[in-house]
């Protein structure tokens, strides 16, 4: 096992250079102008001044090079100086700049990461929360009302768009209902609400009810019908009916037995999916305004900012590839039958 | 004699405060509270400089400020100047080659350091540095020199007559910024200097506690604003992000924010928000207008380099008979209807602002007529010789190829019009294409409104300021783009007229404002009926604010929010 991970480890490497030499081709080969959104009342002199001040035309494996320089050892370089107070000399270096703030990206991706983890990541637990039993007893209870309403609940939250679910809550919530009642949410996050006391803790709270719901909605979907199935796949088996058989009681047989056996998929999949946590969630974040990673990442897309899509599409990327391997282990350590030697 | 007025003084005095703090929004600083203002495009940072898009410039006018500003009927305003110099008060030199700006006397910046006529040169030399990558350096052309007579009078000296000198330190894309701050922020260094251009010190009535790019800006009330009793609000909360349609809501129906910039959504969601009766919508206009550039070169592929160019004109639409026919066959009103509301109106005209430079000679293709429309292209000569619909010439076929940016009003607007002219005879191709590529002016992208690959385009441009000389310029013969100039250039339809080129050379030498509108507008005529644009609508920008926001001066000509100053809670 652990020859295995270190093996997949250091096969990470070639993967993530090759994986961050196609993300930089894609975006800097795609027609877009970090100039093109300005008014038209710029001339076209003015906006190439702003295309060579940026350095958009540099050859490209120079912007290549130096974004793998900036990225790999002057940003890392410069977080430790913070956290340690040490001068390790890359004071002078021009950091990872983004085109449209002209401010280092690294910064604008720690102060995006919060209310993302935050939303997204309660939104990702509470969906599991929610899942698991519906799952459990979806299956145990197979072709039961309660089967049929959460199947139905499923297809409703796979199939419907946060767009959409996400306005008509807002509607319902914040529009129909008046501003004075409890049940009142507001449509806005607010990125600047700190949470000090007890009151502000109640407001931080009611701001995250709706955005996170609306993605809730859409995990539950997933990890409910993948524990379904991997239930039914389990109740079947032989083991359960000798488990039966020998006399213990159905919780036990259920939710020890069974539900053990059936959590190994379901664990490689909640695995797999927290990258996409940091990744965000464009539309829904969009639609509440919570401005995080999401939003970022889709405004500069917008916006021709290389250096930030190119970084954090290249995060995204290293987390799928490490929860990846995460995945693997997991599997591993939960099914005792499988080895990686 | 002097005690009696001295009375009678006291006596005004004592009648008139209670009327003005009547009034609701007389009183100290900071009395209401906060302001919560959304733009559903966040601002990325708030020094105008760096940015040059309107969301940078508008947030960042809260807290930079310019000599003078534009009002919102046009007419400029005296901002950190005492008054607005002219040739008549001495003020602009009688060869036109300077202006001598006056500064407000005791303004200080918000950290309570003085500001003064070095901060201006200062703002010039940042501004102008060839490798600061300056948005907004076009303000600052024909600027040879500025200098501080003393520190309330600075001199600034163009390189030839200037007859609009108003360009440079005015209006909201070039405020002044502190020497101090920026100092070591010039040239190449200008992207470094992310705490300055995060938090500008300014003269404006609000200060920067907290900026997010992209996000959020916190700002208080600057507590050494040159007026007293001003702003109303302690503090702002600029919010971005979102889309139109939901800011529009937050103001509008659930009553989170005061203020909702740039609405540009289906008019008829907005009236029925607007029913809800907590906001108002407010529409301002100025020089916008959604046209149709109409290519007088031929774009067919098979020219290979020379697609577009001025070698090879275009197989029908140079003829003026086609152009027309297709301007009349289009209902502007039915397009304001369904895609502008009120944030629209019908023109016939590129140039439809200000008022002393808007033409009256093209209102007829106000109304549509597509009988008249019909009767153009017969008596040119086009007609369907080969039934399959289309009007031809000469085995010409008059099929168009129409883009633009990808939008739902635009296509809304392509899908009207090309039923229109299917009406006339003509056949449209639409297509649509990302904005950022569109408006982007990447020589390697064969879509970009510059090459303009098509017959038919439709954008909307307008010019900053009030002043035209430049933006009528825009149609001179050298600003074709072409390969030669790697497609840089104004002039997207190729539009090429000697008499028109001369047109714009006296413009340029002319001070006389009449003489000037008469330019402008004989020049506006001479594009109109070329028929290589045609003007579809006058766009207003539509922002919505609550009912209890007092002082709301909705202006297109200069920052929207320029008068935020004075901004007060009704209730």
């Amino acid at each position: 096992m652990f020859n295995f991970t270190i093996r997949r480890l250091i096969l990470t490497i070639p993967t993530l250079l090759f994986i961050s030499f196609v993300i930089f081709l894609i975006v800097k080969l795609s027609p877009s102008d970090p100039t093109g959104n300005l008014p038209l009342t710029i001339p076209a002199e003015v906006r190439e001044q702003i295309r060579e001040a940026l350095g958009v035309n540099q050859p490209l494996i120079v912007q290549y090079l130096k974004w793998l320089q900036q990225f790999f050892w002057i940003e890392p370089l410069i977080y430790l100086e913070n956290a340690t107070g040490w001068d390790l000399g890359a004071g002078d270096a021009t950091r990872l700049i983004s085109y449209q703030t002209r401010s280092p990206v690294m910064d604008l991706i720690m102060q995006r990461m919060p209310q993302t983890l935050w939303v997204v990541g309660t939104a990702y637990v509470v969906g599991i929360l929610i899942a698991l039993p519906i799952g459990v007893i979806s299956a145990y209870k197979q072709y039961s009302v309660f089967d049929q309403v959460g199947t139905f609940v499923s297809m409703v939250g796979f199939s419907v768009p946060p767009f959409f679910s996400g306005v008509v809550v807002i509607v319902l919530f914040s529009v129909i209902i008046p501003s004075d009642s409890f049940f009142w949410l507001p449509s806005i996050y607010d990125t600047t609400h700190r949470v000090t006391d007890w009151d502000s803790f109640v407001y931080q709270f009611r701001q995250m009810i709706m955005p996170v719901m609306v993605l809730a909605l859409q995990i539950t979907a997933q990890i409910s019908r993948f524990t379904r199935a991997s239930m039914l796949d389990n109740l079947n088996q032989d083991y359960v009916r000798t488990a039966r058989a020998k006399g213990l009681r159905e919780r036990t047989v259920v939710l020890l037995h069974v539900l053990r056996n059936s959590m190994i998929p379901v664990v490689t999949v909640i695995a797999l999916g927290i990258p996409s946590i940091f990744g965000g969630a464009i539309i829904t974040e969009q639609v509440f305004k919570v401005n995080g990673l999401g939003q970022l990442l889709i405004l500069s897309i917008q916006g021709g900012d290389v250096p930030t899509v190119q970084t954090l599409t290249f995060i995204f990327a290293i987390l799928i590839v490490l929860f990846n391997l995460i995945a693997d282990i997991l599997y591993g350590l939960l099914d005792p039958r499988i080895r990686y030697d | 004699m002097k005690l009696t007025t001295a009375l009678m003084g006291a006596a005004a005095t004592l009648v008139l405060t209670p009327a003005a703090f009547a009034d609701g929004h007389e009183g100290e600083r900071g009395r209401d509270g906060q302001l919560n203002i959304i733009y559903w495009q966040a601002p990325s940072t708030l020094n105008p400089y760096l940015s040059g898009g309107t969301k940078e410039i508008e947030s960042a006018s809260m807290i930079v400020e310019p000599l003078a500003r534009f009002n919102e009927v046009g007419e400029m305003v005296p901002w950190l100047a005492e008054s607005i110099p002219t040739v008549e008060n001495g003020g602009v030199a009688e060869d036109l080659t300077s202006i001598t700006w006056t500064l407000k006397e005791g303004v200080l910046w918000s950290d309570g350091t003085p500001f003064t006529a070095e901060d201006a040169i200062f703002t010039w030399e940042y501004c102008t540095h060839p490798e600061g990558g300056c948005a907004n350096i076009n303000y600052f052309d024909g600027v040879t020199s500025m200098e501080a007579v003393d520190d309330r009078t600075l001199k600034i000296t163009f390189d030839a007559p200037k007859p609009f000198p108003y360009t440079a330190l005015v209006g909201s894309e070039s405020p002044i910024i502190q020497k101090a701050q920026f100092e070591n922020c010039i040239g190449a260094a200008a992207p470094t200097c992310t705490e300055q251009n995060f938090g500008p010190i300014g003269t404006g009535p609000f200060k920067v506690d907290e900026f997010k790019a992209n996000d959020v800006i916190q700002l208080s009330a600057n507590e050494n604003f040159r007026e007293a009793g001003k702003p109303a609000f302690a503090t702002v909360l600029f919010k971005g992000g979102g889309d139109a349609a939901a800011s529009a809501r937050s103001v509008l129906e659930t009553g989170e924010f005061d203020y909702a910039w740039n609405l540009q959504i289906d008019p008829q969601v907005l009236s029925d928000m607007e029913q809800v009766g907590i906001g108002t919508v407010a529409v301002a206009f100025a020089t916008s207008v959604e046209r149709l550039m109409v290519n007088q070169t031929n774009p067919d592929p098979a020219l290979g380099d020379e697609r577009a160019t001025l070698a090879h004109p275009h197989p029908f639409l140079t003829d003026r008979a086609v152009g027309r026919a297709m301007s009349m066959a289009i209902d502007r009103s039915l397009l304001v209807e369904v895609g502008y509301g009120a944030g629209g109106q019908p023109t016939c005209n590129v140039l439809p602002a200000p008022e002393a430079y808007a033409s009256t000679a093209n209102d007829d293709c106000l109304t549509q007529d597509i009988e008249g429309a019909k009767q153009v292209l017969e008596d040119a000569g086009w007609t369907d010789t080969n039934g399959n619909g289309i009007r031809d010439k000469d085995g010409i076929e008059l099929e168009v190829l129409y883009q633009t940016s990808t939008n739902a009003v635009r296509q809304d607007t392509q899908a009207l019009i090309k039923q229109w002219w299917s009406e006339i005879g003509i056949e449209t191709e639409l297509r649509n294409i990302d904005a950022s590529v569109f408006f982007g002016s990447d020589p390697g992208s064969p879509d970009t409104f510059q090459k303009f690959f098509a017959d038919v385009e439709m954008y909307t441009n307008n010019f900053a300021g009030v002043d035209p000389e430049a933006y009528m310029a825009r149609w001179l013969c050298s600003d074709i783009p072409s390969p030669e100039n790697q497609w840089q250039g104004n002039n997207n339809q190729r539009f090429c007229d000697p008499a028109y080129d001369a047109l714009v050379d006296e413009m340029s030498q002319t001070a006389d404002l009449d003489r000037r509108a008469e330019l402008a507008k004989q020049m506006n005529d001479m594009l109109m009926q070329s028929y290589s644009i045609i003007p579809l609508i006058h766009r207003g920008n539509p922002s919505a604010h609550a009912n209890s926001l007092g002082g709301v001066k909705m202006n297109d000509w200069d920052s929207e929010i320029w008068n935020v100053k004075d901004w007060y809670r009704t209730e």
